[in-house]
């Protein structure tokens, strides 16, 4: 966001005049009333519950005796004893880990994906254009929820069409739901429902492509594939940059798809994903001490991830302005 | 002026919700908000506002199971608790240790009579309070496919090894079907399954709790499921899943191991299949033994943020014993009464129409209940269900290591309850 500058306008017929001070404060207030309602929402959704979350992670409950009654609990202060279990919390580890595996397929897949889709979808010889555009971006506008859903029932054997089909041509059907097909089960649900997101942002891109660049490549002799590789490509790097970050942050919140799997199969525990822990912690546990404090380890880790990331590119981009 | 408007509206909205919130009446009667899942819960509590207009009951849907104590405990927490939450007997230890649940021991003295010491215990926690008024029990039956067994040539087994035997036949008959499924996704099974066996995973010895899941007990009952899961004699997939509807509809699993609501279940998950189901008692460990266990069962409890502590207590105590209340509740809501009275009462007469081919299922259900083992919960019971899901998920896939997936299961409950400051021991 912008300082909040005031209008030259206004600001000038006020020094002139000196004397209508009244005007000039409320002029110079403007601005701060015109954010008020920002600064009231970041302060009450977001500022305030971190806070709080920041709060809860460095308190505890401790039980009296057997802990029944009004007497049974009180809340007292826990420095980092819940930071230090999170930390050392094998499942947790086994968690970030899981995710991360997860990751490798989605984020590299997914984007080489939309970016594929996107390129085609910019050439002016494919036809269709307009209704391809709508169907890889519409699995986006269904619910995470209902994805898995719709998917978990093409997973189970016994329920999936795919296993018919598989059988009937005499192929064995492999147990999607179990051991490592399961992380391309789930790994399919997410690019299935956020390639056409981020084709749409990386497409966009493409489109504010001046023509004359266009232009001056057909006349240089690029092939379309050329085009692509050497002019379109690295003038979307922005977007790619961008879709890559929102996919990571997607990645490391992953909870929907393991969530809504889970019933269905002896493999996904309740504490397959990090996010999941931190269910687990706060509502089936009962402790949203530990769970708070889960929480804040992993939005700084996604944070440095990401951020981290973010640097990287962006100090490439430098090192190359540089070179020019 | 628009900015105006939207603020009028707003401030509007905010003020009529917080109004709503608040039990004021206009008419002097006092109100009472009654959070429950049971179908058809409001038509029974219909029956008492119209009795007593000066204690008026709202049901109100929230959740259920183990969602509704979340629910009620975080509800608690900020002060807007109901005055009455139905609650699963598993959930009492929870609640009471979250001080949701007032102690209503002074209000309804005199009651107890009306229950089994087994089902009373439960709500007792066996200490001096009163946590909750028993409403449902859920003794455990050998539900199978009559005419199934019938065709195979199979006998209802009477006990336990009777049970792997015909697990084994059917295999052998037809290598496409089995008996049933070892299920990791529901552990109130698991827990019933062990209470039969004798466990008691919980109890409170004066002042301090013992955890007592990997006992001999839970590793019978175990050891017994590893060799049937191991040999492939029962499937291993979990239960509610549509493949599991499916397998119970098509018949290629044909019996199952539930509550006596699980005729409301098969309705649902195998609508093909009405007519053709029995039930028979659960099998034993001892031949000609009696001994169930239970799952699921709820009960009624007064919560503390209640300020009609005995007008609640008073509701609760005829909705679980009155018999013209029993009676709407079996018929209305299809559920089966803890109070004893009522279990050989008329309403219960007639079987459910899901099983109408056998007239004497509450019959066999009030003679199986007669042996139903005390349950003993603890205040880390979601817990516990949780790593139950966890590491037997995990031996069910293997199909290995139940032995250890219990005494993980142990091992996590434990130390759950040991880092919250529970006076605990295993």
């Amino acid at each position: 966001m912008s300082a909040p500058g005031r209008a030259p306008g206004a600001e000038a017929p006020a020094r002139r005049r000196g004397g209508a001070s009244a005007r000039a404060t409320s002029a110079r207030l403007a601005p701060y009333g015109f954010l008020a309602p920002t600064a009231a929402l970041f302060a009450l959704f977001f500022a305030l519950p971190i806070g709080y979350a920041l709060y809860l992670s460095v308190r505890k409950v401790q039980i009296v005796g057997l802990g029944l009654g009004p007497d049974g609990r009180e809340e007292v202060w826990a420095g980092l004893a819940n930071y230090r279990r999170a930390l050392t919390d094998s499942e947790l580890l086994a968690g970030a880990l899981r995710v991360l595996g997860y990751g490798a397929i989605v984020v590299p897949v997914m984007l080489g994906l939309a970016l594929f889709f996107a390129l085609l979808l910019d050439d002016e010889r494919v036809r269709g254009r307009r209704f391809g555009r709508l169907t890889i971006f519409l699995p986006y506008a269904v619910p995470g929820v209902i994805a898995a859903l719709l998917w978990g029932f093409l997973y189970l054997p016994s329920v999936s069409p795919l296993t018919d089909a598989l059988e009937a041509v005499g192929l064995p059907a492999p147990d999607l739901l179990d051991g490592a097909p399961l992380f391309g089960a789930l790994a399919n649900i997410a690019i299935w429902g956020g390639t056409g997101f981020n084709m749409i942002v990386i497409y966009t891109a493409l489109r504010a492509i001046p023509a004359e660049v266009h232009e001056a490549a057909r006349l240089d002799g690029c092939t379309p594939l050329q085009t692509a590789l050497r002019i379109k490509i690295p003038m979307v790097l922005p977007s790619l940059v961008l879709t890559f970050f929102f996919s990571i942050i997607a990645t490391l919140q992953v909870f929907n798809e393991p969530t809504t799997l889970r019933p269905l199969t002896n493999s996904l525990s309740t504490t397959w994903s990090p996010l999941m822990k931190v269910y687990e912690d706060a509502f089936t546990g009962g402790d949203i001490h530990a769970a708070a404090a889960t929480a804040v380890v992993i939005a700084l880790v996604t944070l440095v991830l990401s951020f981290g990331f973010l640097r990287l590119a962006t100090a490439r981009d430098r090192r190359e302005e540089n070179a020019r | 002026m628009r900015h105006r408007a939207t603020a009028t509206c707003v401030a509007t909205l905010l003020t009529a919700t917080a109004l709503g919130g608040c039990g004021a009446a206009d008419d002097g009667a006092v109100r009472l908000t009654y959070w429950a899942w049971a179908p058809g819960m409001e038509e029974v509590v219909e029956l008492w506002n119209e009795a007593n207009p000066d204690v008026q009951v709202t049901v109100k849907k929230q959740a259920s199971g183990d969602e509704l104590v979340t629910k009620t405990v975080t509800a608690a927490q900020a002060g807007t608790a109901p005055d009455l939450v139905q609650a699963e007997y598993q959930a009492l230890p929870t609640l009471a240790s979250n001080n949701v649940t007032a102690d209503i021991s002074a209000e309804v003295a005199g009651v107890e009579d009306a229950f089994t010491p087994a089902v009373w215990q439960q709500v007792t926690l066996g200490t001096d309070a009163v946590y909750a008024l028993p409403q449902d029990s859920g003794p455990l039956l050998f539900f199978y496919r009559a005419d199934l067994f019938e065709e195979f040539g199979l006998s209802v087994p009477e006990t336990w090894d009777e049970f792997a035997e015909t697990a084994r036949a059917l295999r052998e008959i037809d290598p496409d079907r089995r008996l049933t499924t070892f299920s990791a996704n529901d552990a109130g099974l698991f827990a019933g399954l062990a209470q039969q066996a004798g466990a008691q995973w919980w109890t409170t010895e004066t002042d301090r709790w013992r955890v007592a899941i990997d006992d001999e007990a839970g590793r019978r009952v175990s050891a017994f499921w590893e060799e049937l899961v191991a040999e492939e004699l029962v499937d291993n997939q979990p239960m509610y899943t549509p493949a599991w509807n499916q397998a119970l509809n098509e018949g290629r699993q044909i019996a199952w191991i539930s509550g006596v609501w699980a005729p409301g279940t098969l309705a649902t998950a195998a609508p093909d299949t009405e007519g053709t189901w029995e039930a028979a008692p659960l099998p034993q460990w001892e031949p000609g033994a009696n001994v169930t266990g239970s799952w699921g069962g709820s009960t009624t409890a007064v919560t503390t943020d209640s300020e009609h502590r005995a007008e609640a207590a008073e509701f609760a105590v005829w909705l679980n014993t009155d018999p013209e209340a029993l009676t709407a509740l079996v018929q209305t809501c299809g559920i089966y009464p803890a109070a004893t009275a009522a279990q050989t009462g008329e309403a219960l007469a007639a079987p459910p129409p899901f099983l109408a081919n056998q007239p004497e299922f509450y019959e066999t259900v009030a003679e199986v209940a007669e042996g139903a083992a005390p349950a003993a919960w603890g205040p880390n019971v979601t817990v516990a269900y949780s790593a139950f899901n966890n590491a037997f998920g995990a031996a069910a896939g293997r199909r290995a290591g139940f032995e250890e997936a219990l005494a993980e299961m142990q091992q996590t409950t434990f130390d759950d309850m040991d880092r919250l400051g529970f006076e605990v021991v295993q």
